[in-house]
């Protein structure tokens, strides 16, 4: 029986470990795929469903019930192994994985084993390099496979809520059997200090790239994204993580850390654990091969259970499935669907779109880059998108605390209001003013300009009186401009703006007082 | 008046069909006699009777209102306790299911219903199929109406017992080693373990995965062809069934001549270690074979010495892992542990399970689990698969030679109740010759060829065809029953002593 | 062939978790090794060469549409319980794994 620790065990300052320590990783996340049915059953998988109302005797492993693969888990599988440069295989078997758990209705798992689906790929992840640039790091990936969920447990009684220490338990089946794809890196050698980061980077990477497959909600607060954290270290014999000195030092004994749901705690929990097993190896004491489990409260892990015979899984081919086995025409078929690498997609944008790379990040960061595309294919310029989208929109919609496309204005409504712009029909002031009534729901942008009477005025006479007025009333500021002055120019430029309550053309405002002072 | 029990299923059909007698009158008679002979027989473990007779009735209103009906509407039949039945406790011959009611109906009953077919209830069995003799079932072994103190063989001796006693002319039968066929073979009745995958598994208990197979019990080939026809075909629930039409086995039943056949006897299961009145009635059934018409020809089939061993390993492996589910969490018997306050899940599974399963189960899932663990597996699990190949092959090889197989069903007779119940070793022998069909996956057929002279109990001659050609097994089986029953009189059952006229033994 | 010990009847019991009584062990721990014994002729064949066969028939690729079929009303599901509560199956504290 393993001895248990609540709080937090001594750990070693981060760059005193790095000093001396050269830090492996590996990571396994689990996503729940977004089928409309369970990997094995018909059940549905609708997230938070009334409990035991999405089972059938297959998904709660009554006497004789029989599993059939979900098709369309099988594709997405295969899409998943094709975006992360995998080979799939021509033919591969589910296996079983026997272990007793309450929440697993036939007391083993449906898996694979020796034969996963799709094998030997990589990610490449962009991190920050610590010098306001991005470096690449190539994350392998040993293999993706296709495996079930299982139930979920509430555990009753007791002092704590955790499993330790409850009375009893009390089980819902409707997560049990959903379609799972475990998806395990090679060791992670030579990230060195930036471990940590690149742990988070992965799993964000990992992330976008689903999402953009739309094979997964990846919602790591709902569950549908998991990650397993593996550390390990290692004596530091290089200043360079990736030498080829450092890589010949043999591994040293990991843990598992599970429980690791948010990104932030991805990286939270690989820096913990690298500095906790930093101050057991310090002690003189052996690293023990255990599961840990990470709290988010307290920012610490604490040992599950050691690594035993319980771990005696007796893996062996499912003989109520028969194996899987893709054609070259379904990968070739299913590659074709793939959509364009997010890395890449991004670089082609910004290219596109000439967007500096401290603007690109902006639009990224606010998570702008898809309604900002929707917005120049229907006619704006790039600039004005991202002015809009990441500028007066991001504002308010940070502040009213929705998504940014949430608010009722649509990619065609903020190109029209730049059209409006572009024509001179509004100036930007007026622009804005458009766009409260958009947001105000009063309709479209030229329907809000005409109902406000916002328009320029294009009648060239009243400028004209306008300019004529203003410079009669300030003859001192006439002439610093016909002395040369030429930026003094903007105090006349308001008070014609004023004269002609915001409605008039600044630029046209402008050419029209230099041409009248006679320095244009 | 007719005893409307003794008829085959195929002359219930038409009189049914004729109006001679109701479907009502049908059922009751066999629910009667049940009545009377469960008792002793031990046959079935649950009874129907409300649920057998309502179908009737309606089945007999559909027909005076001149619908038209499936070919068996109204013919009864008995399912053994490995299927699942909405509404009918379904136990596996195991206390740990003691009681449990399926919510679901397996494909195979499923297709009863479609068919119009009284359920009569579900027949006694070993354990989870653990068996050859119907002596591991926890409710008491069932007798062998031959003999009371016989064994009516196993797992599926409910079901041949009372196809051999009239409580029913067809039965459902599970066949992971023999089941179907040893059970057929030791009570003089016909039964068939079709093709892998060719009838559905879906709701079907499993014993070994990729060695079970469900198939008909009946009294003659035909009637065995009939219900064939009624659960075979494919099933989308079930993975590993086969999407292709169902042989032609009802037509094959029809064979009366096998000219032109090419008949190998399979050296390896035909001789050593078989009793001498098995032999003999094999020996003469061989020749009527030829007199049919039939070439007869010497195969070998050189691993099948390793198909026990081998079976005996895949056979507890894939049972451990599909009996774990029985955990006492979800469903089925729970026990905490003694003098244990508060027991943790692992300690009622623990107890839960040491509870609810007999020694033979036990034994086949600690078997099975040291076979698959970690050191162990390439050893026994993986070599045992690497034999099945080789058992496969043999077969292969077996059938470019002759179109179909013949054996006897079992080495022996029905053997005395409690005679192997302390010895496993010398029981899993009784499926010496049955077992190789399961590993490869090729269909089956038992039928009776007479008497042994030592004992006067029956003998079945086992028929093996390529996977898929199911209909040879009706057609060789079909022209040998026919030639028999037409040497001898009638049916070798006819030769039975009643049930009522036997001694009950303490 | 390695003989199969009362220990590792025991321990592998403990895999299956079935918890034998000492008298099961004795009894079972003669007839297992005797049993492991004879199982392990399958040893004799020279197969090094010879693929294992998993699944008797050589079926690929079955799989069913995603299309949502009913599952069993809740009763259904909870009918058979040895114990239930709040919709859900109860069940004996869990000890010590994740």
């Amino acid at each position: 029986m393993s001895t248990r620790t609540r709080t937090a065990e001594t750990v070693v300052p981060f760059e005193e470990v790095m000093r001396r320590f050269d830090p492996v990783m590996g990571l396994e996340v689990h996503v729940e795929l977004n089928t409309a049915t369970k990997m094995f059953c018909g059940c549905a998988t609708e997230f938070g469903a009334e409990p035991n109302t999405q089972v059938c005797p297959v998904c709660l492993g009554l006497p004789g019930a029989l599993p059939v693969v979900n098709h369309a888990a099988v594709e997405s599988a295969i899409r998943i192994g094709l975006a992360l440069n995998c080979e799939i295989a021509s033919w591969c078997r589910f296996a079983r994985k026997n272990y007793f758990y309450p929440d697993m209705p036939k007391n083993f798992q449906t898996s694979q084993y020796d034969e996963p689906i799709a094998f030997g790929g990589y990610l490449d992840v962009e991190h920050d390099d610590g010098a306001g640039g991005t470096e690449v790091f190539r994350v392998g990936i040993e293999r993706a496979h296709m495996e079930e969920d299982t139930g979920k447990s509430l555990h009753v009684g007791g002092s704590t809520g955790r499993i330790h220490g409850a009375d009893y338990s009390l089980v819902d089946y409707n997560r049990a059997g959903i379609p799972l794809i475990e998806i395990v890196t090679t060791p992670l050698t030579g990230a060195g200090e930036r471990a940590p980061e690149i742990a988070k980077a992965y799993v964000s990477a990992l992330r976008d790239l689903l999402k953009a497959l739309g094979v997964s909600d990846v919602r790591m607060e709902q569950g549908s994204m998991r990650c397993d954290a593996n550390v390990s270290l290692r004596a530091k014999v290089s200043d360079d993580p990736a030498s080829v000195e450092q890589a010949a030092v043999p591994l040293g004994t990991r843990t598992e850390t599970k429980n690791v749901n948010s990104l932030r705690s991805v990286e939270r929990a690989v820096r913990y654990e690298i500095t906790r097993h930093a101050a057991v190896l310090d002690s003189g004491s052996p690293i023990t091969q255990e599961t840990r489990h990470w709290h988010e409260d307290t920012g610490v892990t604490t040992s599950g259970r050691p690594k035993s015979d319980a771990d005696d899984y007796r893996y062996f081919p499912e003989p109520d499935l028969v194996p899987v086995a893709p054609t070259r025409e379904d990968v070739e078929r299913l590659r074709a669907t793939l959509p364009e690498p997010p890395q890449e997609r991004r670089k082609r944008l910004q290219a596109d779109w000439g967007y500096s790379d401290l603007e690109m990040r902006d639009v990224v960061n606010a998570g702008a880059l898809e309604v900002i595309e929707d917005t120049v294919a229907a006619g704006a310029t790039p600039a004005a998108a991202r002015k809009w989208w990441t500028g007066e929109l991001a504002r308010r919609a940070n502040s009213e605390g929705v998504e940014v496309t949430a608010m009722g204005v649509t990619p065609a409504h903020v190109a029209e209001l730049d059209g409006l712009v572009r024509d001179g029909r509004l100036n930007d002031s007026m622009a804005r003013q458009v766009l409260e009534g958009v947001l105000a729901g009063e309709g479209g942008p030229a329907e809000v300009a005409d109902a406000r009477g916002l328009e320029l005025v294009q009648d060239d006479g009243a400028l004209e009186a306008a300019v004529d007025k203003v410079i009669a009333a300030h003859p001192d500021v006439a002439d610093k401009i016909r002395d040369g002055k030429v930026q003094a120019a903007g105090a006349l430029i308001g008070q014609v703006m004023k004269e002609m309550r915001g409605q008039a053309d600044a630029a046209k405002a402008r050419a029209l007082i230099l041409e009248r002072l006679g320095v244009s | 008046m007719t005893d409307l029990t003794r008829l085959t299923a195929a002359r219930m059909a038409e009189g049914l069909a004729a109006g001679d007698f109701t479907s009502e009158a049908l059922t009751q008679a066999h629910l009667d006699r049940i009545e009377r002979l469960n008792p002793v027989l031990n046959a079935y473990l649950q009874v129907d009777t409300e649920g057998a007779l309502a179908t009737a009735r309606a089945v007999d209103a559909a027909r005076a209102a001149g619908e038209s009906l499936p070919r068996l509407a109204g013919v009864p039949v008995a399912v053994k306790d490995i299927a699942c039945t909405v509404g009918i406790p379904t136990t596996a011959g195991s206390r740990m299911l003691e009681g449990w009611v399926p919510p679901y109906d397996a494909t195979i009953v499923t297709r009863l219903k479609e068919a119009r077919m009284p359920i009569l209830g579900k027949t006694n069995m070993d354990e989870f199929a653990m068996g050859s003799s119907t002596e591991h079932s926890a409710y008491g072994p069932t007798r062998n109406p031959w003999d009371l103190e016989r064994i009516p063989g196993g797992s599926g001796g409910g079901s041949s017992a009372a196809v051999a006693a009239y409580l029913a002319p067809l039965a459902i039968g599970s066949d992971t080693g023999g089941s179907i066929r040893q059970p057929a073979a030791v009570t003089g009745t016909v039964g068939t373990k079709p093709t892998y995958g060719g009838v559905s598994r879906y709701g079907v208990i499993a014993l070994a995965s990729s060695l079970d197979q469900i198939g008909p019990c009946a009294r003659t080939v035909a009637d065995a062809a009939l219900l064939h026809e009624v659960v075979a075909g494919h099933d989308p629930m079930d993975s590993t069934s086969i999407d292709a039409p169902v042989p032609p086995v009802l037509e094959a039943s029809a064979t009366r001549d096998l000219t032109g056949l090419r008949v190998g006897v399979v050296r390896e299961i035909s001789g050593e270690g078989f009793q001498a009145g098995v032999l003999a009635r094999f020996e003469e059934a061989v020749e009527e074979l030829k007199a049919l018409g039939a070439e007869v020809v010497e195969v070998s089939c050189p691993h099948f010495r390793y198909a026990m061993a081998a079976y005996y390993l895949i056979l507890p492996s894939e049972a451990s892992s599909n009996l774990a589910r029985y955990d006492a969490m979800r469903y089925g018997l729970r026990v905490g542990p003694d003098g244990v306050d508060s027991p943790s899940a692992e300690q009622v599974m623990g107890a839960s399970r040491d509870a609810g399963f007999g020694d033979e189960v036990k034994r086949r899932i600690i078997l099975g689990t040291y076979a698959l663990s970690s050191g162990y597996y390439d050893a026994y699990y993986g070599q045992a698969q690497k034999v099945r190949t080789l058992i496969a092959r043999d077969f292969e090889a077996a059938f470019s030679q002759a179109d179909v197989l013949v054996s006897p069903t079992a080495p022996t007779t029905a053997f005395r109740i409690g005679d192997q119940t302390e010895d496993p070793m010398t029981m899993y022998l009784n499926d010496i010759a049955t077992i190789p069909a399961n590993l490869a996956g090729v269909p089956g057929l038992s039928l009776p060829v007479g008497v042994a002279d030592e004992d006067g109990l029956p003998v079945g001659l086992q028929v093996l065809a390529p996977a898929t050609e199911d209909q040879r097994l009706y057609a060789v089986a079909a022209a040998l029953e026919e030639r028999l029953h037409t040497a001898w009189g009638g049916p070798v059952l006819d030769r039975a002593p009643t049930v009522e006229s036997q001694e009950v033994p303490a | 062939m390695s003989a199969l010990s009362r220990d590792d009847v025991a321990h592998v019991a403990m895999l299956a978790r079935i918890q034998l009584s000492e008298a099961e062990l004795d009894r079972l721990a003669g007839q297992l090794d005797q049993i492991v014994g004879w199982v392990g002729q399958v040893n004799e064949v020279a197969a090094a060469d010879v693929p294992p066969t998993s699944h008797p028939l050589p079926l690929t690729n079955v799989t069913r549409p995603d299309e949502v079929r009913p599952s069993l009303a809740v009763e259904q599901a909870l009918a058979a319980a040895p114990m239930a509560q709040e919709q859900r199956f109860a069940v004996p504290r869990i000890l010590d794994e994740d």
